[in-house]
């Protein structure tokens, strides 16, 4: 296990605490509890004194400095990339990083300085979960298993597409978990499992039907999980490459649907919620291996990818010289 | 000439900022329009009455101050949301106006600022009201940092951090608006509600309910008594001159009183 690796599961450790930070800064309703951006109350972030976090500054003014923490991270990671991985679109993986972490900041100063318009904030919530694929990504390209040869096993076609279309369906349902959240919607069905007593709501708003697009996603989601770890289980068992993700997932998500009925029935508790968003980050990241693990026995036979020979390394398990 | 043209370009452009930006200055005394009418106080009528409160009175929440030391120990008793304060069956803390019927009437605009104090992380008082172009003053009495935000749907919205005792800020707002809610983020307990007014009748219920509205010139108004769990009432009254008419309303307790 190379040290580049060791240090691509920090940043994705770090960026894990950070959605759970930002997480408890909507929950709490904290996001404007510091007025400035970059600054706080006037102050330089990094010298304001800690008496001062009170109330709601402990989350947004924890949050930022959380953020950048992980944007300096991300910098290190990016330079440490280009300095010492052969392999060109991995480098580029690291480049859209820092990229997306940078976005994020101007995102998230955006929004405080605007009041926190919906839109931007689903924005940098959606981007938070990207963010956290790109790390997650990293940390799998550069592990030492990644770069084996693929295994005899044919490509099975089938499990590339439903983990990848699981993975899509659970980011998007992700999306419209944070609409509903910075729309406040999330008590507009206050009852659960039923909407006010009924399969469907009775009545129909736009924040009852964000709330509802959301309870139905979660639905469709569990069912392509379910499909997806099915699908590994019946055809790749004795593969734990597979099978540990996909078993993972199924637990990942079961618990997921438990706090989503916790979120509602304890009236939004701020701990509770929080643990749902960082527990979807974490359903997503799980679907995402899955889906990069099984695209790898495709993409590494057939990738193509060429390298300037100056990287090769003899005997690195390397599919050819000159070539990943 | 030129030089005259410039001015005046800046003065107005300075103006046209001030307003849209919801400027921190007093209001300008401004002229009256065309055709408006001065209340004859000589002649002047009078509506005073009380609120009232049906049913049994919803708890207040309580409110949890432990991210706070400071607010802990300015409320050593524990403290509660301020949503129904109700004393001798009247309901407090009702904004009672003049929604319709005042014509062509022209006001002048007061130059003196309204206070919304800070103190005890606590806003001081819990809802009051103001004239369109009069200063609202917003002083932090606390030895901690509150924000003060204000989300209206008529006027600018404003963020304002305070980090430091004593410290105090003006606003003024450009638009009638009944009501804009205050925020203070950082202790998410704390809420007020202004009633912003294009003229001077309007009132906060107290001890009891109670409210009185003088000068009012002879007509037939829509007053509303608002409250910000409960919603709205309205009636109709009809004044004579130098009449003093008093009239009551009455909100039920809700079905299910949330917090």
């Amino acid at each position: 296990m190379t040290w580049l690796h060791r240090y691509t599961k920090l940043v994705a450790a770090c960026t894990l605490l950070l959605i759970a930070a930002g997480g408890m800064v909507t929950s709490t309703g904290s996001g404007l509890s510091v007025p400035d951006w970059p600054t706080t109350y006037g102050w330089s972030m990094f010298s304001f004194p800690m008496s001062k976090w009170v109330g709601g500054i402990f989350y947004e003014h924890g949050h930022r400095l959380i953020a950048s923490t992980v944007g300096f991270l991300t910098v290190i990671l990016a330079i440490w990339t280009w300095r010492v991985e052969p392999r060109r679109w991995v480098r580029g993986v690291a480049y859209a990083a820092l990229g997306a972490v940078i976005l994020q900041g101007l995102l998230g100063g955006i929004t405080v300085l605007l009041f926190l318009p919906a839109p931007i904030s689903v924005a940098h919530a959606g981007l938070a979960q990207l963010f956290f694929c790109l790390t997650i990504s990293l940390a799998i390209f550069t592990s030492p298993r990644w770069r084996e040869q693929p295994t005899a096993a044919a490509a099975d076609a089938t499990l590339r597409n439903i983990a990848a279309a699981t993975t899509a369906l659970i980011y998007v349902q992700i999306l419209v978990g944070a609409t509903m959240r910075h729309t406040g919607a999330g008590l507009a069905i206050p009852t659960f499992p039923l909407a006010f007593g009924h399969l469907l709501p009775p009545v129909w708003t736009a924040p009852i039907a964000i709330h509802f697009a959301h309870r139905a996603g979660a639905v469709l989601v569990t069912g392509a999980i379910l499909a997806t770890a099915g699908h590994v289980l019946h055809h790749h068992r004795g593969q734990r490459e597979l099978t540990r993700p996909a078993a993972l997932l199924v637990g990942l998500v079961l618990l997921q649907a438990t706090l989503g009925a916790f979120v509602v029935l304890s009236g939004l508790q701020p701990l509770v919620n929080t643990l749902h968003v960082v527990n979807g980050a974490l359903v997503l990241a799980t679907s995402l291996v899955l889906t990069l693990r099984s695209w790898k026995r495709f993409g590494v036979q057939n990738s193509g990818f060429r390298v300037p020979k100056r990287f090769t390394v003899q005997g690195s398990g390397f599919a050819g010289e000159g070539q990943l | 000439m030129r030089m005259n043209y410039l001015r005046s370009a800046a003065a107005a452009g300075a103006l046209v900022l001030a307003t849209a930006c919801g400027g921190s200055h007093d209001a300008a005394p401004s002229s009256p329009p065309a055709g408006a009418l001065r209340v004859d106080e000589s002649k002047a009528a009078t509506l005073a009455g009380r609120v009232t409160f049906e049913g049994t009175v919803p708890e207040n929440a309580p409110v949890k101050m432990g991210g706070d030391p400071y607010c802990v120990t300015q409320n050593p008793n524990g403290a509660h949301l301020e949503r129904f304060d109700v004393t001798d069956g009247g309901l407090n803390n009702v904004f009672v106006y003049v929604k319709d019927g005042l014509g062509n009437y022209y006001f002048d605009t007061p130059t003196e600022p309204v206070k919304l104090d800070q103190q005890g992380c606590r806003y001081h008082p819990h809802v009051l009201g103001i004239r369109v172009g009069q200063p609202l003053e917003i002083v932090n009495s606390d030895e901690t940092m509150h924000n003060v935000h204000a989300m209206p749907a008529a006027n600018r919205e404003f963020n304002l951090g305070q980090a430091i005792q004593h410290q105090a800020d003006k606003r003024t707002f450009t638009k009638r608006e009944v009501m804009i809610p205050f925020k203070c983020d950082v202790h998410g307990w704390m809420q007020a509600f202004i009633g912003v007014m294009d003229n001077p009748y309007f009132a906060v219920t107290h001890d009891g309910g109670k409210f009185e509205i003088k000068n009012l010139p002879a007509g037939t108004y829509t007053i509303e008594a608002w409250h910000e769990k409960l919603g709205t009432e309205t009636q109709t009254v009809t004044l004579a001159d130098k009449q003093s008419a008093n009239v009551t309303f009455t909100f039920k307790a809700p079905a299910a009183a949330g917090n």
